[in-house]
């Protein structure tokens, strides 16, 4: 089958020799509909004679029967697997392909071009040393190019082939190539793809697959193959301080305690000082353990048994990193999240999160935005759906040790898991953590917020109330003010209209405006909190992600939702302002509670109801709840 | 410290030397599977090692014993047995689960023990069926497993091409190949609910080349049928079929006749084609696999039925 070499025949052994120190390449082929890419991977199997006679007459056989190529062979048919494909004529899941030269194994990532399924491009570009992303050339730089590039560039991979492709068909035409080129160029820098190779061909005939066309006189690069030879795979992935999830710990008998793990980053050598996190331990690597005698370095990549000098609490979970180049530890983080569920993905909702050999529980927030992957704008979100990306804040009940995705890829990528259906919803890379959760000590703790706190001699609040306009929201926040100052607490009022002249002057009532009106007003809320104040926060706030995203900010016990229901039906009667009547007659446009919603706190800390209390008794029970 | 376990002799390594080389494309597939069966025995409760005794079943063991070294493998073995493979492959069974240290457990659908079901009374179809795919759904029923390894490899044929790493199987051991599990980075989703079972195939990136250049490297111990010897054949419907045993009925006009011929793939032996051959040792067996021009499943019988018969199989519960 595989290679042409003479060796094979004449010295199999020098041939074996030379093989066995080949190395991998993974790479992923993307591109739209139609541009050819499974007739690019058949033609890859072929040209390296990784196709046996029996394959290639059930292949004759079939490209008579169901080929788009007019009886002539059709690759695409020796890629597209399962039969309900192979029926519909296109490709639909992600499938593996493998072929080898005399230099590298390559195994290929074949994924679909269709909009619906993001998710299987996602997964087959996650384990890519290198992309092959294929135009047709006589249609240019689609949306879907576009859409993946960007997926492309999100998952890391640095090594970008544009694949020209069906050159044939626009006569090998110098200037369409150098077109899409340029086309090509000013989109992907703005993704961050800053180099990548062009090369024209044609997949189905054959040309600069293997090696230079006569047909492109004009081209000087490499032919496909010759790329795929070259391109770097490990990169400086080794040169990275060490990181070892710990996966596995082995115990034989008392007296071996082995950590066994997958070398995510970095080189490990005994008596190199390594930190157990998110412990915060540190000890020495005694032995590299394997089955063949213990080695005396290991390097990412490899499947390694540590042993360490001390006694020390490792489980699996756990990651052994360079002593002096620890990773963070955080349990909350920013994150760009791909939604892969026919289901939703719901803010506040627990889900299970995996990284590395980690499992925790995990809650997202509302995405900050979500990015339309066709024109990479950012579009308002409340959710995400199927085949969506977004940027959200992802929350874990217990910290973790991680590094950003763009470092280390093994301990900044995560996927989600629902609980109930156990199916892998969601996939994300961590950016950044939000907040680090220990070990990090405040500049100045002296001067924190519970020293500021002790001095007023109170517990600092943020007091969320929320409901209708017209509820009685400011009447029942100014006399609990009232209420507050005159038993000697300090305070601040921050109220939705007042805060409207101001701060927030510059925003409208559009959804995103809404979003960022209330975001402002937590911050300030929680600055003031940290400066030791009680501070009322009197806003409608219709929705929940909202008010959870206050929530979020504050530490556990200081948020104080306090719903103040009001049925619509009153509220409107009262119309204090006369705003019920201008959204009715249809002057006022996303008034919650006529065109616009208003989601009820599931749980508030306290709920007044306006039916039964008056303002100055609704006042007076949040005092008492405030200070019991 | 460690008392137990002496140290092995430091490898020679050149003082200041801080390179490694490239790792190579044997050395990341080794790391690739041995992350996987760690991730099974992490993650699941009661796994196993479904072992046929072939090449890919060798590399599995071997695989297995390097992963969890100094411990032994804590899963024990099974193989499905159909009563009518060739008995080198039951001896090396043996051999191979003593020497590694494996539990064994061999399970024979009782059905089909019961019925007398063999190739030649009942066909090649209804003998697979009900001693290989009823077999394994009752022996993983019979015992418990939650996850069952396998040496399935994704060069073998289309359907597992698609296949994931860890395929998951509803409670009747149903395969939805639409409905399968996306797996990011080396991140394995491993959560099933009561009576759901995942088979898990840790050398899905794994050629035929890669598997011999590797029990090359790695001198792992196959069963003798892979080598050229002089052997009693019978040639049927253009097949050579080895005469193993006296249970095999000879036609009027078949009298067994000594040939040099080894096997590609093994299996139960009346339903497995040997090919001509002088291959006797491993480089000579590569050497021969490199320049044939038929694939090494041609020599099984199951898989001519129809274009789709594989994925159709593995949706009925076949491995």
């Amino acid at each position: 089958m595989a290679h042409q070499s003479t060796l094979i025949a004449d010295d199999i052994d020098a041939y074996l020799k030379a093989h066995e120190v080949k190395s991998l390449l993974r790479f992923l082929t993307c591109g739209s509909v139609d541009d050819g890419k499974s007739t690019l991977i058949g033609r890859l199997l072929y040209d390296s004679k990784m196709i046996f006679e029996d394959q290639l007459a059930a292949l004759e056989a079939d490209s008579r029967r169901v080929g788009t190529q007019g009886g002539e062979i059709d690759f695409a048919l020796l890629v597209d697997g399962l039969a309900a494909e192979r029926e519909q004529g296109i490709t639909i899941d992600v499938a593996y392909r493998f072929f080898s030269t005399d230099r590298r194994k390559f195994i290929v990532a074949d994924t679909p071009g269709h909009e619906q399924y993001t998710r299987n491009m996602v997964t087959g570009a996650s384990t890519a040393d290198a992309a092959v992303i294929l135009i047709d050339a006589r249609k240019g730089v689609l949306t879907q190019t576009r859409r993946h590039s960007f997926l492309v560039s999100l998952l890391g991979i640095r090594h970008v082939v544009l694949a020209i492709n069906k050159m044939d068909l626009v006569g090998w035409s110098q200037e369409t190539f150098d077109r899409i080129v340029a086309d090509y160029r000013l989109f992907a820098d703005k993704i961050g793809i800053h180099h990548f190779t062009a090369i024209p061909m044609s997949a189905l005939r054959g040309d600069n697959i293997t090696e230079a066309s006569d047909h492109s006189p004009w081209y000087e690069g490499p032919a496909l193959l010759r790329w795929l030879e070259e391109a770097p795979v490990e990169d400086d992935l080794r040169e990275k301080p060490f990181r070892m999830p710990v996966q596995w710990v082995n115990r034989p008998n008392l007296d071996f305690r082995g950590f066994a793990g997958f070398i995510a980053a970095g080189a490990v050598r005994p008596g190199d000082r390594v930190k157990v996190l998110p412990s915060g331990r540190e000890t020495v690597v005694d032995r590299i353990v394997t089955k063949g005698g213990d080695l005396p370095r290991a390097v990412a990549g490899q499947s390694i048994t540590l042993t360490l000098r001390d006694e020390i609490d490792v489980s699996r979970g756990d990651v052994l990193a360079a002593a002096g180049e620890p990773p963070g530890v955080a349990d909350q983080f920013e994150t760009t999240l791909v939604w892969f569920d026919d289901e939703p993905m719901l803010p506040g909702r627990p889900y299970l999160m995996k990284l590395a050999a980690r499992t925790v529980s995990a809650q997202l927030t509302e995405p900050k935005y979500k990015i339309n992957v066709n024109t990479l704008e950012h579009l308002a979100a409340t959710r995400l759906t199927l085949n969506e990306i977004g940027v959200c804040n992802l929350l874990l009940d217990a910290p973790i040790a991680f590094d950003p995705y763009v470092d280390t890829k093994d301990l900044g990528g995560f996927i989600l898991v629902d609980r109930i259906s156990n199916r892998t919803v969601g996939a994300g890379l961590i950016h950044f953590a939000l907040r680090r959760s220990q070990n990090i000590h405040w500049q100045a703790l002296d001067v924190a917020k519970p020293a500021r706190a002790a001095q007023k001699g109170q517990k600092p609040r943020m007091v969320w109330l929320t409901g209708l306009s017209g509820a009685g929201k400011s009447t029942i926040a100014n006399l609990l003010e009232k209420r507050l100052h005159a038993a000697g607490r300090h305070t601040y009022l921050l109220d939705g209209d007042n805060v409207r002249h101001g701060l927030n002057k510059d925003l409208g009532f559009t959804e995103e405006d809404r979003i960022e009106n209330i975001r402002r007003v937590a911050e300030v809320g929680r600055l003031m909190v940290d400066a030791g104040l009680i501070v009322l926060v009197s806003f409608i706030s219709p929705f929940r992600a909202e008010r959870r995203m206050a929530r979020d900010l504050m530490d556990s016990g200081e948020f104080v939702e306090v719903f103040i229901d009001t049925p619509l039906a009153e509220a409107e009667r009262r119309d204090v302002k006369g705003l019920y009547k201008k959204a009715r007659a249809g002057e006022l446009k996303n008034f919650t509670g006529i065109d616009s919603p208003y989601e009820a706190p599931e749980h508030p800390e306290i709920r007044i109801d306006t039916t039964r209390l008056t303002a100055e008794e609704a006042a007076e029970q949040i005092f008492a709840a405030l200070e019991s | 410290m460690n008392v137990r376990l002496a140290r092995p002799p430091q490898p020679d390594i050149h003082e200041g030397t801080t390179e490694t080389p490239t790792l190579t494309h044997l050395q990341r597939l080794e790391a690739e599977s041995i992350q996987i069966m760690r991730e099974v025995v992490s993650e699941c409760e009661r796994p196993v090692m479904l072992y046929s005794v072939g090449k890919d079943s060798a590399v599995m063991l071997h695989l297995a014993a390097k992963a969890f070294y100094p411990s032994k493998p804590p899963f024990p073995l099974l193989h499905v047995d159909t009563t009518w493979k060739f008995r080198a492959m039951y001896e090396m069974r043996e051999r191979m689960a003593r020497e590694l240290g494996f539990e064994l457990l061999v399970y024979k659908n009782p059905d089909a023990l019961a019925r007398g079901i063999n190739p030649f009374d009942h066909g090649s179809a209804l003998h697979t069926d009900l001693w290989k795919t009823e077999g394994l759904k009752q022996a993983l029923d019979h015992y418990g497993f939650d996850a069952a390894f396998g040496g399935a490899r994704r060069d073998e044929e289309k359907s597992r091409a698609k296949e994931r790493i860890f395929s998951f199987r509803s409670a009747q051991h149903r395969w939805d190949p639409k409905n399968q599990r996306p797996e990011l980075w080396r991140l394995y989703n491993t959560r099933i609910n009561k009576g759901e079972s995942i088979r898990v195939f840790p050398i899905s990136n794994w050629t035929e080349l890669d598997v011999w250049q590797y029990i090359h490297l790695e001198n792992i111990p196959i069963v003798p049928l892979y080598f050229s010897a002089e052997r009693p054949v019978v040639e049927r419907d253009g097949a050579l079929i080895m005469v193993d045993d006296d249970r095999m009925p000879l036609k009027p006009d078949e009298t067994p006749i000594m040939k040099s011929v080894r096997f590609r793939t093994l299996g139960c032996y009346p339903l497995t084609g040997a090919v001509e051959s002088t291959a006797a040792t491993l480089p000579e067996i590569i050497q021969e696999m490199l320049l044939t021009t038929t694939s090494e499943r041609q020599g099984r019988v199951i898989d001519h039925d129809q274009a789709a018969s594989m994925e159709k199989k593995k949706q009925e519960g076949y491995f």
